[in-house]
């Protein structure tokens, strides 16, 4: 094939450049997700104060977080905070990523938590009173693991989704796989090689990630019903 | 005569504007068996809830082995119970529910035993074997390590009593236990709660829709209507020498 559109040379030669960029990808992924993860408790957590207004006050932060897109705030935290008297930082690419992909995700992580924990029959509640358990105990022995199980398929997800949401991070100069397709591209005038590669490596990784969810979440469904020999009541 | 281990004095509770407890003054001695009846939406299951903590009355007082279960002392003036004070009258407390409430990703062993080892720090060794035994003594010592949902209703309520049954309480509390359970299962939830009746020395408060049971079992009847107690004394005089019109109308509706 000799297109003057598409070149292999060209392909070989982005690939192992563009790989570079591999590490920052998966890395900025799963410190952001595991920053959404904590920071969603810390939400669920705030939201389930039994101060009115209180809870007003932070369902709109969380609003108002959720509506915003994730790349105008990653511009405000890598550009705008360190020039707020007083309380702006200068923070690195990476770690303005990691907190700005992180912050914007948690919204929708403490919703599934809150949706987890809802799911939770009353009588589990008061069984818990009845036998007396403590504030803690009952969290950590009877609501929550209850509550977690069928909300890690949708946490699953979030992944996946945090994932495709990195390449924004280029923008602020996170040298991930896009940010490095990128400069290849504006380095060799040829963008459609080192993109394709881009786009190559997210469904190798996406793809079997989403696989390995479904299953999971086939699995939880099944979790309760898997021994009823004999229906209740 | 002792001083009674449960007091009510002038009791009220309201949900929003619908008054369903007015006024109920009940006493209840240690080892009593107290049987609560009385047509749907007397209020009955709310009285025993009060004492569990999972409602607050709207006003009165609850009085639980000489303490007050919902005021405390603070600064010389009695204030709204906080959750520390609730906990320490509570452990007297246990409860059976209508809906079981086993936790649902426990053995049934493990059921029996989280309270007594996290609550009360109990041996876990003591724990186990006293779980075993409570277990064996309601029918069900060959299903130690199932989980809840392979057992029938009637298999889970008595899971669910003997959980109450190892925290070893003072006041025993019964919700309707057999009403969420198929006509067939429900003799062998009344068995076991006629054994503990007959042989454990704990106050018991049953709210049940299975009368003769009821009646047979109590050293006192209850008849709630309307959110007052309009009849009270043992089975014998409230089934067979009670004027009170409304009682008769319920018992004969039991009757036919």
């Amino acid at each position: 094939m000799n297109s003057t559109y598409w070149s292999w040379d060209t392909f070989l030669d982005a690939l192992p450049f563009v790989l570079q960029g591999l590490g920052y990808t998966v890395g900025l992924t799963i410190a952001s997700y595991l920053f959404a993860l904590l920071f969603g408790f810390v939400w669920t957590f705030l939201r389930r104060l039994p101060n009115k207004v209180f809870h007003f006050v932070v369902t709109w932060i969380m609003e108002f977080i959720r509506s915003t897109p994730p790349l105008v705030q990653l511009f405000f935290i890598y550009y705008a905070w360190p020039m707020i008297p007083g309380i702006g930082v200068t923070l690195s690419p990476f770690t303005s990523a990691v907190i700005g992909l992180g912050i914007h995700f948690s919204t929708y992580i403490g919703e599934i938590y809150r949706s987890g924990i809802e799911s939770v029959d009353k009588g589990q509640w008061e069984a818990s009173r009845a036998l007396n358990f403590t504030t803690i105990d009952k969290w950590k022995k009877v609501i929550l693991p209850q509550a977690l199980p069928p909300t890690i398929p949708m946490l699953g997800n979030y992944f996946i989704i945090m994932f495709k949401e990195v390449p924004l991070a280029s923008i602020i100069g996170v040298a991930g796989i896009m940010l490095m397709a990128n400069s290849y591209g504006a380095q060799n005038w040829a963008y459609l090689e080192p993109l394709t590669i881009v786009g190559i490596i997210f469904l190798l990784l996406s793809y079997p990630s989403a696989v390995l969810i479904r299953k999971l979440e086939i699995k939880m469904n099944t979790r309760f019903d898997k021994n009823a020999t004999i229906k209740g009541n | 005569m002792t001083e009674p281990i449960v007091k009510f004095q002038d009791v009220h509770k309201s949900f929003g504007d619908t008054q369903v407890l007015k006024g109920i003054n009940l006493d209840i001695n240690s080892a009593e068996k107290v049987a609560v009846i009385g047509p749907s939406g007397s209020g009955k299951t709310t009285i025993i809830r009060m004492l569990m903590t999972l409602e607050e009355p709207t006003s009165g007082d609850i009085i639980v082995g000489g303490t007050n279960l919902w005021k405390m002392e603070k600064k010389g003036q009695m204030v709204r119970a906080n959750e520390k004070h609730l906990r320490e009258i509570r452990g007297d407390i246990g409860m059976v529910f209508q809906h079981f409430n086993l936790f649902p990703h426990m053995t049934i062993l493990e059921n029996c035993m989280t309270a007594p080892i996290h609550v009360k720090k109990e041996a876990k060794e003591e724990v186990r074997d006293r779980s075993i035994q409570m277990l064996d003594r309601v029918g069900l010592g060959d299903k130690l390590n199932n989980y809840p949902s392979q057992l029938s209703g009637g298999q889970k309520q008595r899971v669910a009593m003997a959980r109450a049954l190892v925290m070893r309480p003072k006041i025993m509390l019964f919700d309707e236990v057999t009403s969420a359970l198929d006509p067939e299962l429900v003799g062998e939830v009344l068995e076991v709660i006629r054994d503990i009746a007959k042989n454990d020395d704990m106050a018991m408060v049953l709210v049940t829709h299975e009368m003769d049971f009821a009646l047979d079992i109590a050293d006192k009847v209850l008849f709630l209507d309307e959110g007052v107690i309009a009849e009270q004394g043992t089975a014998s005089q409230v089934i067979e020498h009670s004027t009170n019109e409304r009682l008769q109308e319920f018992l004969h509706r039991f009757r036919k």
